[in-house]
């Protein structure tokens, strides 16, 4: 009693005092993050009445660092993040290059395919999180052994939705593609969903208008969409070109699903339980809008960062990494359960949204979709489908 | 235990059902509380409060019923006779759960969107101090001799030490990932801390704070990412603590001596709170998603009954 009066007595900041009482005293320790943007231009789109937020990801990332920092000030852990916004691969590169060379090890990514592999090849030393691309080929071929991915994949985000469609026993599909390569890999996983739960793809349309659809859908999408008895169309159009127009316009009376209408995502405004409104608000506080799933990649990225410093002490790369790669890293995502990086490939496994603009309508896995392993790992390539085995080169 | 049961019985006889135990269950998207007579294991009534109600507490003599309404931000007062709101505490915004001190008037709450800990002198209802804390501030419990106050942080994953005397944080405890609810033994000498994300429920030492032993639990058929412990509630002969599980659907039953898990009791739908009547021979939990309240015989160590009560039932007291 009387030594922790005069403690009490002595201590005028938790700042100070926190770590002489806690467990083992802490050495301070600055833990300091990259965030490497670098969005294309999407050039002009044709139905760009809403634009996306060009701060998108970033403000997830310094989300994170407020979060963390709070945990970090009774550890005496800091967490820093330098921020880097660029107009070209060239620019993402050279801006990380000054951030490796200033001695910053950690970083997140919010950049396409290219990109990530050029910051991967160029830094081996330093551990990346994907917040930026939700490319298969990162998870199934192509291997970075010092990305970890905390987008969701594209074939997560198919496979969540074809669980929910499988549910409804909607299981003939029309499948509306637009023109560029990712309206192209979002079909190809729609497909590979549709084989795995049981859907079939009755016909597919190529989207090739160019015109401006808020004048012409009425007249010309029920045309489009014409053709065999379908019970939901599939839209892939990452860049919302055409597919806004499509619901209330198909030939059929029949709901429509994919990077519109119903939509899997990794994050949105409408997703509230599990603790997501408190992250929801501290975020719109900071950000003046709503969190969206690439904000969520950043913001988890930056978390799970923080975890393993907390757990380990030190903000060692090859550490965070082997400590993510293993069991003994929950993460907490306000997605309802624990999540994780899978061993094999680097991807965090969670629960998929799926979404229409002002209501969520379901979490996928749904329910009876087993797994031996992890229910989550029904979403997307499992271990046997995918070459990487990003675990095995832990020593 | 057994003996207590007959206290209830005699003064029922002698004055009729009006006697009669009441839970008050808040229901978070009703914005009411539930009503449950004790003698009929039945609702029946609601009484509307302020928004999304959350943590309720009693106070010493069981006369006012102290009510989180978070959305309205602000901690109302019910006089539990007429039933009638009489006073809302200035209690910071977004007030979650809360704790009264035994002196039955500091009232310590953590202000889940702020960072803070509010503590409120419920007769005075001025602010005697906030104390600033981890991100998500949650749980909130006060030693039974009122010298510790305890509030767990869910983003920053500590148990944060509060002296009530000068209202500073003197001490911190890190715990597994997202401390949901605290609990102190009866005795004092340990406090109980519930982890949703990490699955664990750490027993600690409160003369040291630091963790004596960390409680796993395993159930045949739910998948180990389900069991997500947030309740926490411990027998007054101290033989029993009572784990609820939330979306595992079940409540753990802990020896408090040995700390071995004796048995899983099959509940509703996503569990979250519970309390005792007051002989402790019935345990009541409130079950979020199935939005009713299932009783447990705690001699039998049995799930009796389900009542229905509003939508997303959290928080539940019981009086005499």
């Amino acid at each position: 009693m009387r030594p922790l009066l005069l403690y009490a007595a002595l201590c005028l900041s938790p700042l100070v005092c926190a770590p002489t009482l806690a467990a083992p005293a802490r050495e301070p320790l600055t833990v300091a993050i990259g965030y490497l943007g670098y969005r294309p231009d999407p050039g002009p789109l044709l139905s760009n009445v809403i634009p996306e937020p060009e701060d998108a990801g970033l403000q997830g990332a310094q989300l994170a660092i407020a979060d963390s920092d709070t945990t970090g000030r009774f550890l005496q852990h800091d967490y820093q993040l330098t921020a880097r916004d660029a107009q070209s691969p060239e620019q993402l590169a050279a801006a990380a290059k000054a951030l490796h060379e200033a001695g910053l090890r950690l970083f997140v990514v919010n950049a396409p395919t290219q990109s990530l592999r050029q910051l991967a090849d160029a830094m081996p030393d330093s551990l990346l999180f994907n917040a930026g691309s939700a490319d298969d080929a990162l998870r199934t071929s192509l291997c970075l052994p010092n990305v970890l991915h905390t987008l969701p994949s594209r074939a997560m985000l198919a496979d969540a939705l074809a669980q929910f469609l499988a549910v409804r026993q909607w299981n003939r599909w029309l499948l509306i593609v637009g023109q560029r390569p990712e309206d192209r890999a979002y079909a190809e996983t729609l497909r590979r969903a549709a084989k795995r739960f049981g859907h079939r793809v009755i016909a597919e349309k190529a989207w090739s208008f160019d015109n401006d659809q808020r004048r012409s859908a009425q007249a010309e999408m029920p045309l489009f969409t014409k053709g065999g008895d379908y019970d939901v169309v599939l839209v892939a159009d990452e860049h919302g070109d055409f597919g806004e127009y499509v619901p209330y316009h198909t030939w059929l009376p029949r709901p429509v699903a994919g990077t519109q209408g119903l939509t899997p995502t990794g994050w949105h405004k409408t997703v509230e339980t599990y603790g997501a409104a408190q992250l929801q608000r501290r975020f719109e506080t900071q950000a003046g809008r709503w969190m969206n799933d690439r904000d969520f990649a950043a913001w988890i990225a930056v978390r799970s960062i923080a975890a393993a410093v907390t757990q380990l002490g030190r903000a060692d790369p090859t550490a965070i990494r082997a400590l993510s790669l293993s069991d003994d890293l929950p993460l907490d995502g306000f997605k309802g359960r624990k999540l994780g990086y899978r061993p094999w490939n680097g991807q965090l496994r969670q629960p998929i949204p799926l979404v229409h603009p002002r209501a969520l309508v379901s979490n996928s896995p749904q329910d009876g979709f087993l797994h031996p392993v992890s229910e989550l790992d029904t979403l997307g390539y499992d271990a046997p489908e995918s070459r990487c085995r990003l675990s095995e080169s832990i020593r | 235990m057994r003996t207590a049961l007959f206290v209830p019985l005699a003064l029922l006889l002698v004055s009729g059902p009006a006697l009669a135990a009441t839970a008050y269950v808040s229901n978070e998207k009703d914005n009411n509380l539930s009503v449950i007579d004790l003698d009929r294991l039945e609702t029946v009534g609601t009484i509307d409060v302020g928004m999304r109600p959350r943590g309720l507490a009693l106070s010493a003599d069981n006369r006012l019923l102290y009510i989180c309404a978070s959305d309205s931000d602000t901690v109302q007062v019910m006089d539990l006779a007429t039933r009638k709101i009489i006073k809302q505490l200035p209690s910071g915004a977004d007030p979650e759960q809360f704790a009264l001190h035994p002196n039955d008037q500091w009232l310590y709450i953590s202000n889940e969107d702020d960072a803070l800990v509010t503590v409120v002198d419920v007769n005075k209802e001025e602010v005697r101090a906030q104390i600033d804390v981890g991100v998500e501030p949650e749980g909130m419990a006060v030693s039974p001799d009122g010298k510790w106050a305890v509030n767990t942080s869910e983003t920053t994953n500590m148990l944060h030490w509060i002296d009530t005397a000068t209202n500073t944080l003197v001490d911190n405890t890190l715990v597994d990932q997202r401390p949901r609810h605290v609990e102190f033994s009866k005795d004092g000498s340990t406090l109980w801390a519930s982890s949703e994300i990490g699955g664990t429920v750490a027993v600690v030492d409160v003369a040291t704070r630091q963790i004596l032993k960390k409680l796993k639990f395993e159930i045949k058929g739910v998948h180990p990412d389900k069991v997500q412990p947030v309740g926490v509630k411990l027998t007054a002969d101290g033989e029993y603590a009572f784990v609820a599980l939330g979306p595992a659907n079940h409540i753990a039953v802990v020896d408090a001596n040995t700390y071995e898990v004796l048995d899983y009791l099959l509940v509703g739908r996503r569990v979250w709170h519970m309390a005792f009547n007051p002989d402790e021979s019935l345990l009541l939990a409130t079950n979020g998603v199935s939005g009713d309240v299932s009783v447990i015989d705690v001699d039998d160590l049995k799930v009796t009954r389900s009542i229905k009560v509003g939508r997303y039932p959290w928080g539940v007291v019981v009086t005499p």
